[in-house]
């Protein structure tokens, strides 16, 4: 047997190792992740592909399907701000405070994770109709929540908050205190602490917490559909709209529809790994 | 006695608790009044309609597909996960971070195109559903297509959970059962089982409550045939849109009680086993 010094030359695919079953482990992931995953997405693709460029860009271009990625987008991107803004003070809250009931807070900044979404749909659209415990308070102002756009932003923040969270809390809680008291003997106060010295180190993960939540709304069906009203133009997601040509045995639109939301979700996948790159050289962590 | 001086690395008590009131304000409207109006909704009829709405066949049915669908489903991505962290934790090739960046897709996809993709691979107008229906088997509109459709949406949870904790724990143990002769299988069950015992049930339970409470994804492939394909979201969804709230929300009361016992069980996790776990960041 040949003997390798590590490190020479011959280009090898894997480092030797003395654990069995990388061949059976290694395989079984491949097939089953091929069988499940990409063989079905590669049928989505394959079919709009079958269309050329013409006859996709023909359904693409559809008023209706312009319609719901627009209400899908706007709705996504201020739901997706809102949860920033909370979700860093919640993180900060839960990081930097000690209150009675704080684990309790903590555990249930999780619970759009483990709701099913059909009940969390159901439950937000009972809340905010006309009649509702919200709902009722709001509807003298004018203010109408169920079966508008609004709706959909409320779902969204719903669905969206723990990704900010859950993103910011981990880094906060290594900011090193002594930046802090550094900055504090150069003579910042307290704001501009916060502001330029604690911020600045948490905008990757504000920003992939963002991107996170914002992927998340703009792919979600199951807890905006009920409080949405679902009007075209209106308040009917791109998400509904697969659904809806689908059940008119459109597939050929649905899967067109479907291939920009897949484009949609590689680049906000892109985004969050660039920002983790540029937060690894730029701020020492990542991930 | 109150500090005279303000504190440079906290704000004042007051500053304090006005933040901690936003948003404990804040999580109790967005967070805890909706999980509160499952529970009053379903009750809002006393106890016996709720029991009786729950004893139907529909109802019945639904829960147990629910249940099938999640024995099917959850052991096929647990070994998958056990799999993938072995392979991709315990050896060093090219292109692993490729790997793991592509088994966190279904995360990044939305549940509706989950289900578009095997409506387009079994349907009709496609090569393998006329092909599989020749030979009897259906798959779209039946309970093979919401177990794949489960699959894939819940594809990640375990191997996302055991790939960081198995890199952490490198492959020492392994080794030093190796070299005093145990198999690999042994190894494995003796050695690498007891480590990630605590994060593998940590992923099995969120992938459990994702696979009972998936709704998007099955919706596009059940064809919500009553009595047959209809899971307890989908049963849900179709009470509610006949005005049947009642019923409607003692079943979505179910999902949220297994909610709730997901999220304490994963906090138990944490709270005792932490060191045990991956590092528990980021979305799931």
């Amino acid at each position: 047997m040949a003997h390798v010094t590590t490190g020479s030359s011959g280009w090898r695919w894997r480092q030797p190792s003395v654990i069995p079953g990388f061949g059976m482990t290694f395989g079984f992931t491949l097939v089953y992740f091929s069988l499940i995953v990409l063989i079905p997405l590669a049928a989505l693709v394959v079919r709009s592909a079958g269309l050329g460029l013409d006859g996709f860009l023909r359904y693409a271009s559809d008023a209706r399907v312009i319609g719901a990625l627009r209400v899908s987008f706007v709705t996504a991107l201020i739901a997706a701000s809102v949860n920033v803004v909370f979700g860093t003070l919640i993180a900060w809250v839960l990081v930097r405070y000690r209150f009675p009931g704080r684990r309790l807070f903590d555990a249930i900044v999780d619970l759009p994770f483990a709701l099913p979404t059909a009940v969390a749909g159901i439950a937000l659209t009972a809340i905010y109709a006309p009649n509702g415990s919200i709902g009722a308070l709001l509807a003298p102002l004018g203010i109408r929540v169920a079966y508008t756009p609004l709706g959909i932003v409320v779902a969204m923040i719903f669905i969206g908050l723990p990704f900010v969270v859950r993103t910011v809390q981990p880094i906060l809680d290594e900011v090193n205190k002594e930046v802090e008291e550094a900055a504090a003997t150069l003579g910042a106060n307290r704001f501009q602490i916060v502001w330029r010295v604690i911020l600045p180190g948490l905008t990757p993960a504000i920003l992939t917490g963002f991107a996170l939540a914002f992927a998340r709304a703009v792919g979600e069906y199951g807890s905006i559909i009920f409080i949405a009203g679902n009007i075209p133009f209106v308040s009917e997601i791109a998400p509904l709209l697969i659904v809806i040509r689908l059940e008119e045995f459109n597939y050929v639109g649905a899967a067109v529809i479907g291939t920009l939301m897949l484009g949609i979700a590689f680049m906000m996948l892109l985004v969050i790994n660039l920002i983790q790159a540029w937060s690894r050289k730029r701020f020492g962590y990542g991930q | 006695m109150a500090n005279r001086y303000p504190s440079a690395t906290s704000e004042s008590r007051p500053v304090q608790w006005l933040l901690i009131a936003i948003c404990l304000a804040f999580m109790a409207l967005f967070l805890v009044l909706p999980l509160y109006a499952v529970f009053s909704e379903a009750l809002r009829q006393g106890l016996g309609a709720f029991f009786s709405s729950l004893q139907s066949p529909d109802a019945q049915s639904a829960i147990r597909l629910t249940l099938t669908v999640a024995v099917i489903a959850v052991p096929l991505n647990v070994v998958f996960g056990i799999c993938a962290a072995w392979a991709i934790a315990k050896y060093e090739f090219k292109g692993k971070a490729l790997l793991i960046t592509l088994i966190d897709l279904p995360f990044s996809i939305s549940p509706v195109i989950a289900g578009l993709v095997y409506v387009l691979l079994f349907g009709a107008g496609s090569f393998l559903g006329p092909w599989l229906k020749s030979y009897g088997i259906e798959v779209l509109f039946a309970v093979p297509g919401i177990v794949l459709a489960t699959i894939f949406v819940t594809f990640p949870f375990v191997a996302r959970e055991l790939i960081p904790l198995m890199q952490d724990q490198g492959t020492g143990d392994e080794e030093a059962a190796l070299s005093l002769g145990a198999s690999g299988w042994q190894t494995f069950m003796r050695v690498t089982l007891p480590n990630i015992r605590w994060g593998l049930l940590y992923g099995v339970l969120l992938c459990n409550a994702r696979a009972m409470g998936e709704f998007g994804a099955v919706a596009v492939v059940s064809g919500k045939i009553r009595g047959q394909t209809t899971t307890m979201p989908l049963q849900v969804e179709m009470l509610y849109n006949e005005y049947n709230a009642t019923a409607a929300f003692a079943l979505a009361s179910l999902l949220a009680l297994l909610a709730l016992v997901t999220l304490v069980l994963k906090s138990l996790l944490e709270w005792r086993f932490s060191d045990e776990l991956a590092a528990t960041n980021g979305g799931h």
